[in-house]
């Protein structure tokens, strides 16, 4: 190896240092030490009474009812709002994709959802559903307590999470559809292929990667979602998931030994959504995804 | 950022279709910005009238939230975090992007999967950790407890970002720089940081909004308007009782939280667009 090639090397780890330290500082360091918590009883309101439990804090959770209904509660919404992004995305790719007047327009206003808080989001269309505040009732003629009820209150939720997300799932399939050559397109159709069979064969098979991309990085987002249901529901109504549920161990009742087997169990549960779909569609898919969000 | 449309040409009825979907896109995307600003609009006792348009027009929101020592305070905390961590974050970014993209060294693949991994990791999983540690370290309830997690949280984006910025620059310059005597610093510093400028400053406002928009970590880990930032305010934000929810100036400062952001994005769209969707389909 030659001198500069050496020289080269060590420049490269130098400068990679910092943002790598950086980032295993608040990911790697604290998760080890919530796998130290989670196999004890650490709870802050009895600091003296800390001991090494094993898998006791694992067993109580595995074994309640509340964990596993706010498993089905994450899985729910996620399957929801993933489905329904990746659908409304795709059209509003196509919109921006196809049409002539207006295109911008499209943008400009798919970039707003993306630019507000979520927690100004959610509120927003929390006031929106309310039966005091919102007009959403006195626009349909009913009289309906959206967040006080389970099946209702999931709806405003999921509904929030698509507007707040579709932008993002519709840019990334965007960037995919301007991969489809305008050529091909063209030719199909002067072969008398239909809209629908040209959107099957052609468009669909080409745009694999970003659709690929684009539900792995939503299941992921969903899978942890918080903010929105902390505002609209504050987990009532059997809404809970697992995020909620986490927090609320770890800093409501300041359970950190039970909270910490939580949180273990959500990053094993990230794990294998991560691992399902590299198993699925092999690892290029990680190859290929990029800057998110 | 979308090429050439396919369909040039078509009937009316085609163009009408697409005209109507764009109309009714747009008022979608635009709806509950415009309820929030309607309910910041109206006098506190038109507040429950449930008209979509305000039929008086009132600034006692505005005045009332401005007036409020938790908003203003808050506004200076989310502000002040967010820019200190996008500074940092971007700066560390830029080294390890130029680093990726420029040099050959083993292991640059794997600082990009393993910022991947980073962008994958649920926040929730290290919440309690930091809560425990920050107490200890005195970092709970203050800037750098906040400003450290959104340092590590938002690398991966800057990084992912920057790299495909760096990627498009034409490197003959630096290796021309290079041949006139200039160092690797000189030539990365007058040569390179100039044209890649752009992309670092979109890759910073991605990492702008992704700390002005935590909400978990700002819940967690602060407790005082020392260090509360501004989605915490809004979310506790409390009338004079409990159930006296004071929607009118949480309209108002939802509203003016939300039009700098969305002036700021909407002005540097088409970069912004460029960066979110940096890496996704190129590989």
């Amino acid at each position: 190896m030659s001198r500069f090639d050496r020289d080269e090397r060590r420049l490269g780890w130098l400068l990679c240092a910092p943002a790598v330290l950086a980032m295993l500082l608040v990911t790697a360091y604290p998760i080890g030490y919530a796998v130290w918590l989670s196999l004890h009883r650490y709870d802050l309101r009895f600091p003296d009474r800390q001991s090494f439990v094993g898998l006791a804090n694992y067993a109580s959770v595995l074994t309640s009812e509340v964990w596993w209904r706010s498993v089905f509660n994450t899985l729910l919404v996620t399957a929801g709002s993933v489905a329904v992004e990746l659908l409304l995305g795709f059209v509003l790719a196509l919109v921006m994709h196809r049409a002539l007047v207006g295109r911008i327009a499209v943008r400009t206003a798919s970039l707003v959802p993306y630019a507000i808080i979520t927690v100004v989001a959610a509120l927003g269309w929390r006031f929106a559903f309310d039966p005091t505040t919102g007009f959403v009732n006195a626009l349909l003629g009913i009289d309906q307590a959206w967040l006080s009820e389970r099946w209702s209150a999931f709806f405003v939720i999921v509904a929030t999470e698509i507007w707040k997300t579709t932008p993002f799932v519709a840019l990334l399939l965007l960037a995919g559809l301007t991969l489809v050559p305008p050529d091909l397109i063209r030719a199909a159709r002067v072969d008398g292929a239909t809209a629908w069979q040209r959107l099957r064969y052609i468009t669909l098979p080409l745009m694999k990667p970003a659709i690929l991309v684009a539900l792995l990085f939503r299941t992921l987002d969903a899978f942890r979602i918080f903010d929105t249901i902390y505002v609209q529901t504050h987990g009532a109504q059997d809404t809970e998931s697992v995020s909620i549920l986490a927090y609320q161990a770890l800093i409501a009742r300041l359970n950190l030994g039970l909270g910490s087997a939580v949180s273990v169990l959500i990053f094993i549960g990230t794990l294998l959504i991560a691992l399902f779909y590299v198993r699925l569609f092999g690892s290029g898919v990680l190859g290929r995804a990029g800057g998110r969000r | 950022m979308s090429g050439t449309p396919v369909e040039t040409q078509g009937s009316l009825s085609e163009r009408l279709f697409w005209r109507f979907t764009v109309l009714v896109l747009v008022l979608y995307a635009l709806l509950p910005v415009a309820w929030l600003t309607s309910l910041s609009l109206k006098p506190s006792g038109d507040l429950t009238d449930r008209h979509f348009f305000p039929r008086a027009i009132s600034l006692e929101h505005y005045a009332a939230v401005l007036t409020d020592p938790q908003f203003p305070a808050a506004l200076g905390n989310s502000l002040g975090i967010g820019l200190i961590a996008t500074g940092i974050s971007v700066a560390l970014a830029t080294l390890a992007a130029y680093a990726i993209v420029r040099l050959r060294f083993p292991g640059r693949r794997a600082v990009l999967i393993g910022a991947l991994a980073v962008a994958m990791f649920p926040p929730i999983a290290v919440i309690g950790p930091l809560f425990d540690l920050w107490r200890l370290l005195g970092l709970f309830d203050t800037w750098l407890g906040l400003i450290l997690p959104y340092i590590s949280l938002t690398l991966p984006l800057a990084i992912w970002t920057i790299a495909a910025f760096f990627r498009e620059i034409p490197w003959e310059l630096e290796q021309a720089a290079r041949v006139d005597g200039a160092t690797r610093m000189q030539a990365f510093r007058l040569v390179i940081l100039p044209l890649v400028a752009p992309g670092v400053f979109a890759s910073a406002i991605l990492v702008f909004i992704f700390a002005w928009n935590d909400f978990l970590f700002a819940a967690a880990l602060t407790s005082t308007t020392d260090s509360r930032t501004v989605p915490v305010a809004i979310a506790f934000f409390t009338g004079s009782s409990r159930f006296d929810q004071p929607t009118g100036s949480i309209a108002a400062a939802s509203v003016l939280v939300t039009l700098p952001v969305v002036a700021l994005v909407l002005a540097f769209q088409r970069r912004i667009v460029a960066g979110l969707t940096a890496g996704a389909v190129k590989g």
